[in-house]
Parts: C-alpha cells; structure tokens; sequence
C-alpha cells in the first residue's frame, strides 16, 4: 500500500482531521461555505418561533412597548429618575432597544454547546454557524423593535421640537456591529466554559440583567458621579448606549471617543472568544 | 481505480472516568496557565502520565488503529459491543477529535445515522427538507434542484406543507431519510447498531447501501448482523477492545470472528469467580451440547437428535423472561433463532433459582457443516439480560445423511431436512 501511494502523484486531500488543531486555524473558509446554512437557521428561528400563535411577529412589538410602558410607570413615574429632560417613555425605549440586541446575542449565543448537542453529536458542521444565525434572528427581532422605536421618536419629534436626531445617526451600523461583536464574543466563551462548568449557565440569566443595570439604559450617564461614573464607564456597553441615544435623540453626556473603547473591547473579546470555541468544538461532545 | 479515498492512520481516542479537570475551576486555571509556560502540570501526580484528569482514569476507546479505504470500496467494521466501533465513525464524521493520530479524506462523507438531525417540529415538511438538507452540507442550489425528487421519494407528497411535528413517526422517518438519501455523498457511513427505525426502514436503509456501493461510491459499513456484512462488504475490518484484530476479506474476519472465543469441546462453562455473561440478576453458569447417547459432544450425527443444555441461574422473579439460542453458520449466516417462550408449556414468569433448560434439535435437520451457537436471554421489548455471543463450535458429521444412500455427496444450504415426498403416476394434460 505504501509503496503504491507513493507512485501516485501527490494530492491534496479534501479533509485532515486532527487531534487538535492548531491555535490560529480558524476554519473561517469553511463557515463561509456554510452561508447558507447560517441563513438556513435564521430563518428557522424567525420563522418557528412565532408558529402557532394568534398575533405572529406582532409580538415583536408588543413586548418592547409593554417594557418601555413597565420602565416608564415605574423608573419615570414612580422613582423619578432623570431622563435628561427627555420625555421618558423614549428615553426607556431608546435604551430597551439596543440592550435588547445585545442581551438577546449574548443570551442565546451562549448556549451553543449545551443546546445544541443532539445535533451536533450526530453531524459535523461549522459549529460557529450556530452562534453566527443567533446573531443575525436576533438582527431580525432588533430591526422590528427599531422600525417601533422609530415610529415613536417621529411621534415625539412632532410633538416636541426640542427632540432631534443628530449626525451620529450614521454611526447606527457601526454601533451593530459593536454589540454583535460583543455579545457573539462573550456568548461564545460562555458556551465554551459551559461544556465544562454548568454553573455559569446559571450565572447568565441573572448577570445578564445585572449589567443592564451598570449600563445606562433606565438613566443617562451625567447622573452618575465620581467612582461610579467610572465603574459604568468600564462598561464597554456603556458608549454604545450613550452614542445611540445621541444619534436618536441628540442628548448625551458621554465623550463620542469612548466608543473607540467599545470598538477595541468588541475585536478583542470577538477574538479570544472565536480562538476558545474553536479549541472546544473538537471534543466538547466528550465532556458536555 | 484503486485510489484510496480514506486514509486513516494510527489513530487512538481516550475517555476519562471519574471526575473531568481538576474539580474546581481555580485548578484548572492554574494547570491552564502553567501548561501555557511550559511547566510541568501541577495537579498531576509525580510518576503519573498527564491525561488531563486528576482522579479518573482514562480509558483507550481506540488505541492506534489505521486502515486506509478505496474508492468504490465497501468496508465492513465489525466487533463486540463497546469495542471502539462507534469511535471510529465518530471521528470520521468529525463530531468528536482524535486523541491522536490523523485521518485523511478525499469527498464528502455523509452518515445514515444522521436521519432526521436538527428536524424542527414546528416547521413544514418543505422547510424542514431544506434545513436538514443544509445541516447534512447542501447547498442551497442543491437542494432546491432535489427538492421535489426528495418530496416524490419520501411519499408524503400530501402532507408536506404541514408542521411535521403532526406526522406520525413512520412519516418523519420517511421524510427525514428521503433527504439523506439524496445527499449523493462520495462516501457513505452506516451504522445498522444505531440505525434507528422499524425493519422496513432499515431494509431500505441497506437497499441504500447497495445502491451506493454499486454506483461505484465508497461505503463504510457498520453491523452486528455477519450475514449483511457477508453480502456488503468485499473487506472487514475487525476491532476488538479499541484495537484492531484483523483486516481481511470479510469471507475470512467473519469466520474467525465468530469462532473467536468458541470451544469445540461441546461444553462452555463459567465457573464461580469468573465473569458470567449476564446482568445481576440472571446468570448462565453453563451451556453445553448433548448427543442422544447423553455425552457431551461435539461431533453429531446428521441422522439423530441432539440437546443445548443451558444452566442459568435467576436472583429476582422475573416475568416474561425468555432464553434462548441462535445459530449460525461460519460465515455468519443466522440459521434459526429459538427461544424457550416458543414452547406451548412457557408459562413467562420464572422464579428465582437455578434452572437447566434443554432444547431439543431434531434429526435429519442441519446439514454436514460447522456451526456456531450463540446463547440469550432477555426480556422482550424491554431488557436485555444476557448473551454468551459465539461460545461452541458443532460439528455436524455427514455419516448416513439424507440422501446419502444414493449419494454421499456435499450438499448445498445451511440446512438438509428431510422433507416428505411422494410420487403418483400421472397423465400430463396441459391446463390451457
């Protein structure tokens, strides 16, 4: 057998596989080739999360105005916490929004092991497809809850003149794609570690709404002084809210050069999160 | 074309027991951080390999195995339950890494055992082709180009726009295995030991095979069933305890497969302290082969009867137990299966005790040839108590078998009864 494999010419083979495979072979290719499955479960999750319900994708506007009416009756009305002079269901609405997107990518990315492992005990696929769809539906979610917040902002833009949306509104991809980056990064580390350690799928759900509250999303950042201004300024989510409620509704008192924090913060975890997941994704199904 | 499509080479797979890490996950952070510098593992202890555990062990579930696959071949994998087969086809389809080695690979491989993989109840049949479709490494163009072959082929043509979470469970398999059906992969994986599904399923499952096999495409072929393999597979590839045991032509791994473990000397027998074949709480002590003199025997005249004498022995009542024996012939061909409930007597519940249990196989029945007699025990449709897999070798002899008065000659089949003939002499009018 030898001796005749080498007398045919040499080739290369479609597929090596190896017991580990190197730090920086990131497969990336191979996901590309994957694109249409990644759609593929995009749409699934669009699709069959609202089958068999009366009011469909109208739920996607139902729960963030419920929210935004829950924070502005009990934030606004009840606490009196400071809008900055805004009308406070917008200002609620605002920050729901874009917390929304990246809590629901953190959520869901980090689940991707343990969720998923019937499937993936069973199939080989880029198993980064997974927390790479999540991110997209959650896109999709986040869009509708955009065009609804939308919506309102001319509402009130009518109502009173004092609300503008400013240049920054042009930074709104960028700002995306920041949260994207972060909740995908974080998620994933998470579902690596959970295929070892069960504990901090627990952790998530409840420190997931913790940092909400080290986020400005139910008060604007000039309420914070001293000591705690900078522990919520350490939150690399912090500029990404600031920034949009800038954009949005042109109020901020955050320098826009922090987001250059948000952005390195964002590369970074993306990074070290793509590097753990792919180390895991060879042998999770021996642990999970 | 004698390209090889598959090119495995040594590889080894180990599980760890007992307690994954170090237990806590500071432990692990710091095994983590001084493995990164270099440094040896803190946690291990001294004279000790570093698997990666502290307290468990580890287990080599495959230990250097190497085989290489042709293109057009068909390969049989063959070996007793948890000896490693699974493994191999595991990292094969990439779901888990080697420990170590490397495997090389020419085409696409796809797996029957992936049936149904990531099916979502809420989902139409149509939607759910596609993202099966997708998960199993079709393109989009692809499927779309198959979609309706696959519709027509699944034979749920009516039902395909609704939830298949509606669909009964022989509907689902249909559909999920038209879609793995038409992934025209270059190389196919079965596993009939996992292949899920009522008979009909399975039958077209191999029909599958077959099919593919005969396209010229490469098929890797695992199963407990000799006669499947017999018919499949050109070469097998036996694994035993996570090593290989023999790769060969199946002709050959089978038989010695099978004899592997018998005794010819007509009595097979656990003695207290050794390891029964069983579970806690049925047990068999002994089986053995009885001439109609009485004697242990191995070899057996084709003309008379003789006995399988099993003694066993039940710790707790159990109800609709039932024992029983199956043969084969060398090359794994199953002749018969026989249980005890066959009886018009078996009356299913059995209390505890040891018990010797006698089949009867009658004169004049098998042919002159070698067979392998396996013994069982079970609970039907629910659990599996015991099985002395291959345990005697009996030797039928050809003196003054049927027939043998005109012609002593070898006679073809896995049995030579003697059947009733009788003959008139007749006026042959054609019937139209």
């Amino acid at each position: 057998m030898d001796s005749e494999s080498a007398l045919t010419p040499k080739k290369e083979w479609d597929l090596i596989i190896r017991p580990q495979r190197s730090w920086w072979d990131l497969r990336l290719g191979e996901l590309w080739r994957y694109r249409d499955l990644i759609w593929l479960l995009v749409w699934r999750d669009f699709v069959a999360q609202y089958k068999q319900t009366v009011l469909g994708p109208l739920w996607y506007v139902i729960q963030p105005v419920a929210t935004t009416v829950v924070f502005t009756v009990i934030f606004g009305n009840i606490a009196h916490l400071s809008t900055d002079g805004l009308p406070p269901f917008l200002f609620y609405m605002a920050g729901n929004t874009v917390w929304n997107y990246f809590s629901g990518c953190i959520m869901s990315t980090s689940n991707t092991f343990t969720g998923n492992a019937a499937i993936f005990g069973k199939v080989y696929f880029p198993r980064l497809s997974i927390p790479v769809a999540n991110v997209f539906s959650n896109l999709i979610s986040t869009g509708i809850r955009f065009v609804v917040f939308v919506a309102f902002l001319i509402y009130f833009m009518i109502a009173n003149p004092n609300i503008r949306p400013t240049l920054w509104i042009l930074s709104l991809p960028l700002l995306i794609v920041i949260m994207a980056g972060q909740g995908l990064g974080m998620g994933i580390i998470v579902s690596s570690l959970t295929t070892k350690y069960r504990d901090l799928q627990q952790l998530m759900g409840f420190g997931v709404q913790l940092l909400m509250y080290a986020t400005p999303v139910i008060y604007p950042l000039s309420t914070a002084k001293g000591i705690w201004r900078w522990a919520i300024l350490a939150n690399p989510m912090t500029p990404v809210v600031e920034i949009f409620r800038l954009a949005f509704l042109g109020i901020s008192s955050l320098p826009p050069m922090y987001l250059i924090y948000s952005i390195v913060f964002a590369l970074i975890v993306m990074l070290l999160g793509v590097l753990i997941f792919n180390r895991v994704e060879t042998t999770f199904m021996d642990t999970v | 074309m004698s390209d090889i499509v598959i090119s495995v080479e040594k590889i080894s797979k180990s599980y760890q027991l007992g307690v994954i890490g170090t237990g806590t996950f500071r432990g692990d952070i710091t095994r983590w951080w001084t493995r990164l510098r270099g440094l040896p593992d803190p946690f291990a202890k001294i004279g000790e390999t570093d698997y990666g555990n502290r307290d468990g062990e580890t287990i080599w579930a495959l230990k250097d195995v190497s085989f290489n696959v042709r293109q057009g071949e068909t390969l049989g994998i063959i070996g007793r339950n948890g000896a490693g087969k699974s493994t191999v086809l595991k990292i094969l389809s990439q779901v888990t890494a080697p420990t170590s080695g490397e495997v090389k690979v020419n085409g696409r491989i796809a797996s029957l055992l992936e049936v149904g993989t990531g099916f979502h109840p809420e989902l139409t049949g149509r939607e759910n082709i596609s993202l099966n479709g997708a998960i199993l490494g079709m393109s989009r163009e692809e499927i779309r180009r198959k979609l309706d072959e696959i519709v027509n082929f699944s034979g749920v043509e009516k039902f395909i726009d609704t939830p298949v979470k509606r669909y009964s469970s022989g509907m689902y398999v249909r559909l999920a295995f038209a879609v793995a059906a038409h992934l025209e992969p270059e190389i196919l994986i079965v596993d009939e030991v996992l292949a899920v599904g009522d008979a009909e399923f399975q039958k077209k499952c191999l029909g599958k095979m077959n099919d593919v096999a005969h396209e010229g495409r490469t098929v890797i072929f695992v199963s407990h069933n000799m006669s499947s393999i017999s018919v499949l597979c050109k070469n097998t590839l036996w694994i035993d305890q996570g090593s290989m045991k023999m790769l060969a032509s199946t002709e050959e791994v089978v038989s010695s497969y099978l004899i592997s473990g018998v005794t010819s000397d007509g009595l097979k027998e656990w003695p207290e302290g050794y390891s029964q074949p069983g579970v806690d709480e049925f047990k068999f002590y002994e089986v053995r082969v009885v001439d109609a003199e009485g004697r242990v025997a191995t070899k057996l005249d084709v003309r008379k009867p003789f006995w399988i004498q099993m003694t066993y022995e039940i710790k707790r009542p159990l109800p609709h137990c039932r024992v029983g024996i199956r043969l084969y012939t060398e090359l794994g061909v199953v002749v018969f299966e026989a249980f005890d409930a066959d009886d018009p007597k078996y009356t299913g519940a059995r209390q505890p005790g040891c018990y010797l249990l006698r089949c009867e196989i009658p004169g004049n029945f098998l042919n002159a040839r070698r067979y392998i007699l396996s013994a069982y025990a079970g609970i039907p449709n629910f659990k599996f108590l015991a099985g002395a897999e291959s345990i005697l070798a009996l030797d039928i002899e050809n003196t003054g078998a049927v027939g043998s008065q005109i012609a002593n000659l070898v006679r073809d089949g896995v049995v030579r009864p003697q059947l009733r003939w009788s003959q008139d002499k007749v006026e042959y009018v054609a019937s139209h």
